[in-house]
């Protein structure tokens, strides 16, 4: 059977599409239309009847359909090749307009027989609609929570970077490690989603601890240096990922709850409760970790370490508590930016070593090192990554332009924006 | 459990054209990190522009393969340059994060749909080294008793390792010039080497230049061997990896990346295929590991190999303790 399941998505696109049964003859395309907006995971969509498809080759029309009350259209073709399918927009309910790239066309290569999936996303008549001072503020928007999700984890690097030297490349595998962990207690035990980020959290200040304790502090005892320990955090994230794929296996899963939200309208912009509730949660963990390090002891003290560790253990400062404390408070945080990746997509084994590099770059930009630093360069590397879209570059290269600024500020402010001249050299 | 064939199949891709794609990619590793201490994290972006610069040039364009070597040697040069300019003044880990950056820009650049018309998008483009295959003197299967090589694998292991001994040599020979002496000194004291009035700068960029000619060796390699390139081939892994093996076999000697590359490779094979037949036939229960967790154990295994050796033998089988610029920050 050749099947091709054009399956309408509400906000993201991407949800999983209702069972196909195989009732089509060989060589056919069935099209699936299910409105899956404002609909949680394991709900099925509403099926969107009385659409008008069209299947067409080099040639001309091949077939046409329409679907049925289930949304389901099967046009017969007559033989393997490249087929155009057109859903007629003039025959979509009312409030109901296909969004994404290529509009109401899809080019179907049927090469072998298996389910062939094309989406035609479906969104609300307004957003597809909006002009592009809208897109440029919803995509500003989201880079902002894009930007304190990894500005979550920049501080989380920089912290560590700022008292030890060190450059985690294991760092991703810390974001992972949040997005699994709320997977094993949301999915696993049966917790809600907020309780389980909670417990996460915990989880992850813990294995900041054990790493610190296991493997880092007895690597400086020994005098080991700063290269090796970076090819060590190397080893040790090639280590974590294969072992997190080991145990939970190479799709993509999402959580129970708030998986696909209907948008609220805000004036020119329009948000899901979820991305408000993640914004929130980001910018007061940030915020109360900053007054933390501006006013209490320990803050004090960590800054101290970082500025010149020598000088602060013969003040009579326990360099390796604070140090200690660091990795506790920093893979918190950054297990925290896990959960809420987590909650905001899904969960994979590699979500966090994507993000890997984007978080490199927000510190660098900023400055290595510094805790302003690292939270300006998030939001201008999130607002980047989300905006890039709208202004024209393409959505597989959105991350791109952020990257190639890590470049560039390295020719002109090695430092980065915040940073100091005399720790580059 | 076959150890028979486990065995032969852990030699033949220890002396294989896996092998020798790694070596050749370790050996501009060693070039850089061994020699000269510049920490290259990008070395899977040289083998890419190497492999799409002949690929696309070949199945995209129509030009003759050797225009299309000359084209990826072209495009690894630039690429060191455009490196280079920017973060050799700087310390040992703006390097990294700069030549990591730009190799996961190349990848994702390489597999874009946008420009699949010149790329092939995640597909690749394939079939582009016929003229080297029709060179190929060998018509049968090449036997060596305990495995054997098909035609075209036999082509690419007598080229491939002659490239690897002339890659040797030329390394050998320049680190024991006076050239090789100035990159010795800058991985071992930057700054007095700058006093004696040499152009510190100059020669990083010379070295991340000869080093990237070495990884569009092993990018060309990896592409002609299995006459295609796509972009899941140039990941950052291949680079950590190629690090794994030249760590393993020693930086800083001129037989270590290769040595380490062919122990890499038999390593990885023997026990990939220990552990796949070992969950196969259940001596380990499916519960604990399945087929496709079987074939995660290796990585896992390299991940925890490569911590060890940097923690407990930094300098590899071969290497010097005292040569490796690993304290430096």
């Amino acid at each position: 059977m050749l099947g091709a399941i054009l399956l309408g998505a509400g906000g993201a696109y991407g949800t999983s599409p209702a069972a196909l049964p195989s009732e089509s003859s060989d060589n056919s395309i069935t099209v699936v239309l299910i409105d899956t907006r404002g609909t949680e995971a394991g709900e099925s969509g509403k099926p969107v009847p009385d659409v008008d498809i069209e299947v067409s080759d080099d040639s001309g029309t091949v077939g046409e359909g329409t679907t049925d009350e289930e949304g389901r259209a099967s046009i017969p073709i007559p033989g393997l090749g490249s087929y155009t399918v057109t859903v007629d927009e003039d025959t979509l309910p009312e409030d109901t307009q296909l969004s994404g790239e290529g509009g109401n066309e899809r080019t179907v290569n049927v090469v072998i027989s298996g389910d062939m999936r094309v989406q035609f996303p479906i969104a609300d008549e307004r957003a597809a609609g909006a002009g592009f001072v809208s897109k440029l503020m919803t995509g500003a928007v989201s880079g902002v929570k894009f930007g304190l999700i990894i500005g979550l984890a920049a501080l989380g690097l920089s912290m560590v970077f700022g008292t030890t030297g060190l450059t985690n490349f294991s760092h991703g595998e810390l974001i992972t490690f949040g997005g699994l962990v709320v997977y094993g207690f949301n999915r696993g035990l049966g917790l809600p989603v907020v309780l389980a980020g909670i417990l996460t959290v915990i989880v992850s200040a813990g294995f900041g601890w054990v790493q610190e304790r296991g493997l880092w502090r007895p690597l400086r005892r020994r005098g080991t240096g700063l290269v090796a320990m970076m090819i060590v955090s190397i080893g040790f994230a090639l280590f974590l990922r294969n072992v997190y794929q080991y145990v939970f296996g190479g799709n993509t899963k999402s959580l129970s709850q708030y998986v696909s939200q209907q948008r609220v309208s805000l004036g020119p912009i329009s948000l899901a409760p979820k991305e408000m509730a993640i914004m929130a949660i980001a910018f007061v963990a940030i915020a109360l970790v900053c007054a933390a390090l501006m006013t209490t002891r320990l803050g004090k003290a960590t800054r101290a370490v970082a500025d010149n560790p020598a000088l602060a253990s013969s003040s009579g400062l326990r360099v390796d508590g604070v140090i200690g404390s660091v990795w506790i408070v920093g893979t918190a945080l950054t297990g925290l930016a896990g959960v809420l990746l987590a909650v905001d997509q899904q969960v994979e084994f590699q979500m966090g070593f994507k993000m890997l590099l984007l978080v490199f770059a927000s510190v660098t930009l900023g400055g290595l090192g510094t805790v302003w630093g690292a939270l300006i360069g998030s939001m201008v590397v999130g607002i980047m990554v989300e905006v890039s879209p709208v202004l024209g570059v393409p959505a597989e290269l959105k991350y791109t332009p952020a990257l190639l600024v890590l470049i560039l500020i390295l020719l002109v402010r090695p430092q980065g924006i915040l940073g100091r001249r005399e720790r580059i050299g | 459990m076959d150890w028979g064939s486990i065995f032969s199949n852990a030699m033949a891709s220890a002396l294989g054209p896996d092998a020798i794609v790694y070596a050749l990619a370790a050996i501009g590793l060693n070039v850089h990190f061994g020699y000269t201490g510049l920490l290259n994290f990008g070395q899977a972006g040289f083998m890419a522009v190497a492999a799409y610069g002949l690929a696309a040039s070949v199945a995209t364009w129509g030009l003759p393969f050797w225009v299309g070597i000359a084209i990826g040697f072209g495009a690894a040069l630039l690429l060191a340059l455009l490196l280079g300019v920017p973060t050799l003044r700087l310390r040992a880990d703006y390097l990294a994060i700069a030549t990591i950056a730009s190799a996961e820009i190349l990848r994702l650049v390489f597999g874009s749909v946008t420009l699949s018309d010149w790329f092939g998008g995640s597909n690749g483009r394939q079939q582009f080294a016929n003229t080297f295959y029709d060179m190929n003197p060998y018509s049968s299967r090449l036997d060596f008793g305990l495995f054997s090589f098909s035609a075209n694998d036999a082509w690419v292991f007598t080229v491939g390792w002659f490239l690897v001994a002339l890659s040797c040599l030329a390394v050998w020979s320049l680190m024991r010039s006076p050239w090789g002496r100035v990159l010795k000194s800058i991985r071992e004291d930057e700054d007095a080497v700058r006093s004696l009035g040499k152009n510190v700068f100059s020669y990083k960029m010379q070295a991340l230049i000869l080093g990237g000619m070495f990884g569009a060796l092993a990018g060309f390699m990896l592409a002609i061997k299995q006459q295609s390139v796509i972009p899941t081939d140039y990941a950052t892994d291949i680079t950590f990896f190629a690090y794994t093996a030249l760590l393993l076999g020693g930086a800083g000697r001129v037989l270590g990346p290769v040595i380490g590359a062919i122990i890499f490779w038999f390593l990885m094979t023997f026990l990939g295929g220990f552990f796949s037949s070992a969950a196969s036939i259940d001596l380990i229960p499916d519960v604990v590991m399945s087929d496709i967790q079987a074939s995660l154990v290796r990585f896992i295994l390299v991940g925890a190999g490569l911590m060890a050796l940097m923690i407990f033998r930094p300098q590899g089988i071969f290497g010097d303790r005292r040569e490796i610029a690993i304290d430096g920050r």
